[in-house]
Formats: C-alpha cells, structure tokens, sequence
C-alpha cells in the first residue's frame, strides 16, 4: 500500500512515542501517507489502522478531525489561504479574490485541469507575514501580493 | 518573518534576524546558550533552588492564561513511581499570534534549554513539542536543532556527564486549533480527536497516558534559562511587579509593519504602535483586540492610554492573553470583523459540549444574517443570551473565548451593530473597508 521509504518514516514515528503507545503516531503516518498518495482513501486509512493496531474508525475519527487531511482526491496542489481576522486587515480577502479569478475557481474548489485545489484556512500563526498561504501542507507563501501569487502559480506548474 | 523591533529584549537579545546560521546551537552557545542547564546538571544550582528562582521571578506563563510558572512546576508530585511528562505547547492557532513560530525558527536552542531545564527539575526523561501543522518550516528547524542538541550532548543520555537522560520528540498538529488547548493536546498527543478532557484530574495528576504532565507554551519555556541567567530579582525588574520581564508581542492588522516586538511588559501600548511603526496610512486606531481573538476588543481611544501588562489590560476588561495585538484602524466594519471571528470559533468547536457545538453555530448565523442586511429587531438581545448560556457551561475555556468577542463587541460597538440591523448596510463602506488592507490590485 505505501513504498518502503514512507514505512520506514513512519517508524521513525512510532519510535518518538514509549512502547505499546503506537497511536500516538497515527497523525504523522496520516500525514506521510497523504504526502504519497494524495488524500487519504478507505483503504489507507484501513491499512495505517492494521499498521498502527487501531480500529479504523479511530483512524478515521482523527482523519476527518484535523482540518489539513484530505479524505477526497484534490488537485495536484493545494493552496489554503488563511482568511482570518487579522490576515482580512492586511489583504487576504483581496488576495483570495486575486486567486479565485486567476484560477478560475471558488474555495473549495479545483481547476478542471486538476492542479490546483484552493481552500479556505485558519489561521496559521503568521499573521506579520499576511496575506498567507500554505502551499501543499508544506511550505507557507508569505505577504501574498499579486506578483508573489503570479510567482507561485509560475513555480507550481 | 523575524522579530522586528524590541525595546530591552531578553529571549531575542543579540539575535541577528538576517545571520542565516543565528539559530544554530553554535551561535546560542555564543550568546551564553545552555550555561543555566550547565550550572543547573553540575550541581550549582538545586532542582529546589531552579524552582525558587521561578516562584521569585514571577514569570508567568505566554500561552494565554498566564498562570505562574514556578507553581505550576511544583504541582508535579515528587515521589511519583513511573513516567513523567514535559509537553512544550507551540501549537499556535489563537488568531493574532505567532511568535512561537519565529521563536522556533530564530532561537529553537532556547526552548530545548528550557524544556531540558524542566524535565531535569520535575524529573521526566520524555518531552514533546506540539507544534502547529500550519509552520512547516519551524518544525523543521526544531528538528534540526534537536540534532544539533543530540550532537552537542544537551539531549539524550548521561546528559553533560551528569547522568540525567532526556529526550525530546517533535510532534506536528494538522490543523485543529482546539489542539492548543492543554488537555486536547495531551489527546491528540495521544493518537485521538483533541477533545478537552474534564478536569479534574489535572494534567499535574494525570496527564499524557495517564501520567503526571506539565504543559507550558514555547514562549514560557524558552524564557526559563534566561530568568535563571540574569536571576529572578533582574527578571522581575525588567517588566513591572507581578508581570514581570519581556514579553513578546506580535502586532497584527492596520499597522505600517506588523510583525513580532519583544518588550517589557508594562510599557505603554503607543510604544509599541510606534515600534509597529504606527497606524498604516496614518488613519486613526478604532479598536484593538490585545491578547489574541478570545480577548475581549477595546476601543481605540482607551486603548491608547494602556501599558501591555497583564493587571493594565485585565483592569481595562480584557486580557493579555497571548500577546497578540489585533490592531483595526478606522476602515474596519466592526459586524463584518465579528462575523468572521465568529465563524472561526464556530468552525473550530470540537462539538463535544452542546453549549459551545450549537451556541457557536448560532452566535456565528446571528451575526453574519446582520452583516448580510437581514438582521432583526432584538437580534442583539439574541447574542447576549445565546452568548451567556454559553460561557461557563462548557468542558474547555473555547466556548468563553467564543463569547468574550461577541460581548466586547456589542459592548463598545453596538451603535454600529444597530446601524446595520436598520439600515441593511454598513457604516462603513464596502471601498473604504478595502481601502485599509493596504494589498495592492494590479
Ligand atoms: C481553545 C484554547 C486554545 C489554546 N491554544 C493555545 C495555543 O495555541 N498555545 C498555547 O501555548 N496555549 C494555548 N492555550 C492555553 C493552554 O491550554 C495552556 O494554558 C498553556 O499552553 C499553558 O502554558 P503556559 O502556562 O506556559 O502559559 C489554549 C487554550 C484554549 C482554551
Ligand atoms: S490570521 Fe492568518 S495567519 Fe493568523
């Protein structure tokens, strides 16, 4: 189900945690599975409770509970801009809007090319650096102006 | 990113926010890094005596409550057989805030010290960073410092000789903000949804696996080996009696540069708007939120006359929170900056007390049916209500923090609410509410 790299990662993980504590390692193997196969199917998430000595439907429970897992395929990149109060002060409304012309697309949505997602997000603790986005769960593109956002879109093609 | 301004700091002191390397154990060790563990693991200084130092420093704690830190050390029973826990909370997600964040990426050896120096005092040999999903790149950089701490024989076994083992693990959250909250932490520490526990039992007690625990934000943690550095009685006369020290501020919103200022507490507010470089464009402050978005907004005018100090902002019906400073300025619709504050706590109820899971629902269509010009007549008798049967009745603190917005705003701003349940319209314009964010369309 996942390569030999992403289940040495993820027993990398198991090993932060004291024995018989597997479960606390149910977020990252969540996290390492999603960075391989896109979001995060039945059957992975079946597979990481078999992994993990869990029944799925607590995998589940924490899948569905945490707002940066994907439980349906998304586009091939995902933008999450935070449209939270302070980031609003300083132009993330305006910033979004900028997106969603550009791409064509509303929160929420993907570009009928598949590659791109836009979702509306929380906020990410960067406030100082607003407008904000979290690109991919990874990387976080910071003071979104419209040449920065152009600059990303270049990148990410 | 980076720490722009300061006034006396002390946790940023001498760092140098363009030095690539500023953050590397190399360079803490340079600024005095890891002496106040040295002196603490070579018997200079008692566990009882680290303790004492906290309780007369009188730091308190940065992640919202601002509990003192030497008592909540010394709730960890001694003689306890078995596990202890450190839980470093750098989770982050109080609207406003992010100053863990830049403490995470420009000085991580600071709060490794000070976790090390915690579990040494409180006897753990396992200490984990929570850290907020949204900051890849900060719990990257902890990692890599923790290699470096590995390397450098300040985390692991037998540490600086002294026969103390610790170690400390990263573990990242993925997007929950009810993952700050203490005792949801220690669950979703857990491998589970981060439900608030009830307490009693408190984490003191019956913490991560059941085990004694202590959790303490980034901030605070990172400040414990420079209040054993300088002693506390330096400590303390560097902020004001009972808010003692520096705190770091992050200023948010209409500002000409919003970013992360590390001053003493006690100074006064128009200072720190002036190292913020003052209101963007010149307009004229209308309301400020102080200490993150639960706390309760002041108006601009009262605001001006405050210090940033836990008793001064507490006295002026708010709170000191985390530190972080929502600044709005005169373009701001006060409904629309409620609704969306609103919608978030809404968003974030972890939906397991009915209270908070329906009462945030409500709040939030409540006012957003007034920003969207259809609100009614004794709409903010609604909220007052909804939001009174709401505070107090809950298991965690998020469904006051839910509330105390909604009732600072109709407090200091009902006028604006009730202009726009009569008019169907904002006071404020839709072009001059743009005007203020300062982004620039093509
Ligand atoms: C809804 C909610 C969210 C919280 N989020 C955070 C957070 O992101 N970071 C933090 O340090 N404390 C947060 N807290 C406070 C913690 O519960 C806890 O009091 C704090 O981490 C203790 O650290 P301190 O004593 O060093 O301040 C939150 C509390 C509540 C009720
Ligand atoms: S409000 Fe957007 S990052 Fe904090």
């Amino acid at each position: 189900m996942l390569t030999t790299d992403s289940l040495k990662k993820i027993d990398r993980e198991i090993a932060k945690y004291p024995a018989g504590r597997k479960q606390s390692a149910v977020m990252a193997a969540l996290v390492i599975a999603q960075e391989e196969k896109g979001w995060l199917s039945g059957e992975v998430i079946a597979f990481i409770a078999a992994l993990l000595d869990m029944p799925p439907i607590a995998v589940y429970e924490v899948a569905s509970f945490y707002g940066m897992y994907d439980l349906q395929p998304s586009g091939k990149h995902r933008l999450t801009v935070c449209t939270n109060l302070p980031c609003r002060l300083s132009g993330a409304e305006d910033a979004a809007e900028y997106l969603k012309k550009k791409l064509g697309i509303g929160f929420g949505e993907t570009t009928p090319d598949g590659r791109f997602t836009l979702k509306e997000g929380e906020c990410m603790g960067a406030c100082g650096d607003a407008p904000v986005a979290l690109v991919d769960n990874r990387r976080l593109c910071c003071r979104m102006s419209p040449e920065e956002i152009d600059k990303l879109l270049r990148e990410l093609d | 990113m980076a720490i722009l301004g300061a006034i006396n700091p002390i946790l940023t002191a001498g760092l140098d926010p363009n030095d690539p390397d500023g953050w590397r154990c190399g360079a803490y060790l340079g600024r005095g890094g890891y002496s106040a563990l040295r002196k603490i693991l070579s018997g200079k200084i008692s566990p009882e005596c680290v303790l004492d130092d906290l309780k007369k420093s009188s730091l308190r704690g940065r992640g919202g409550a601002g509990f003192p830190t030497g008592l909540k050390w010394s709730f960890i029973p001694r003689n306890h057989e078995g596990e202890k826990y450190l839980v470093c909370n750098s989770d982050e997600g109080e609207p406003g805030t992010f100053k863990d964040r830049d403490l995470l990426l420009l000085n991580p050896h600071a709060v490794i010290e000070g976790m090390v120096i915690g579990a040494y005092v409180m006897g753990m040999s396992r200490a984990y960073n929570y850290i907020h999903g949204e900051i890849p790149e900060a719990c990257l950089r902890f990692e890599e410092a923790l290699d470096e701490a590995r390397a450098a024989g300040f985390i692991g076994n037998d540490i600086l000789g002294s026969g103390f083992c610790v170690e400390i693990f990263a573990h990242r959250g993925y997007g929950a903000y009810i993952a700050g909250e203490e005792t949801g932490q220690l669950e979703s520490l857990e491998g589970k949804k981060a439900r608030p526990r009830h307490k009693p039992p408190f984490p003191a007690n019956a913490g991560l696996y059941g085990a004694p625990t202590t959790i303490n934000n980034a901030e605070t943690l990172a400040a414990v080996p420079f209040v054993l550095n300088m002693g506390p009685e330096a400590f303390l006369a560097a902020g004001k009696p009972n808010n003692a020290g520096t705190k770091i501020f992050s200023v948010s919103g209409h500002v000409a540069k919003p970013g992360n200022y590390e001053i003493p507490l006690g100074t006064p507010f128009r200072a720190l708007l002036d190292l913020a470089g003052g209101m963007r464009g010149g307009r004229a402050l209308k309301a400020c939120i102080p200490g993150g978005s639960s706390s309760p907004v002041i108006p601009g005018d009262a605001m001006m006359e405050l210090t940033m100090d836990y008793d001064c902002i507490s006295r002026a019906g708010s709170m000191l929170g985390s530190g972080a400073v929502i600044v709005m300025d005169e373009t701001t619709c006060m409904v629309k900056a409620l609704e969306r504050l609103s919608f978030f706590y809404q968003h974030e109820s972890c939906g397991q007390c009915t209270p908070c899971r329906e009462g945030t629902r409500w709040l939030r269509g409540i006012v957003r049916r007034i920003e969207n010009g259809e609100g009614r007549t004794g709409d903010l008798e609604t909220l007052e209500h909804v939001a009174a049967n709401i505070a107090g009745r809950t298991v965690c603190a998020l469904g006051d923090a839910a509330v105390m917005p909604v009732q600072s705003f109709l407090r200091h701003f009902r006028d604006e609410f009730m202009y726009h349940i009569d008019h169907k319209t904002c006071l404020v314009s839709k072009e001059t509410q743009r005007t203020g964010s300062g982004w620039a369309w093509e």
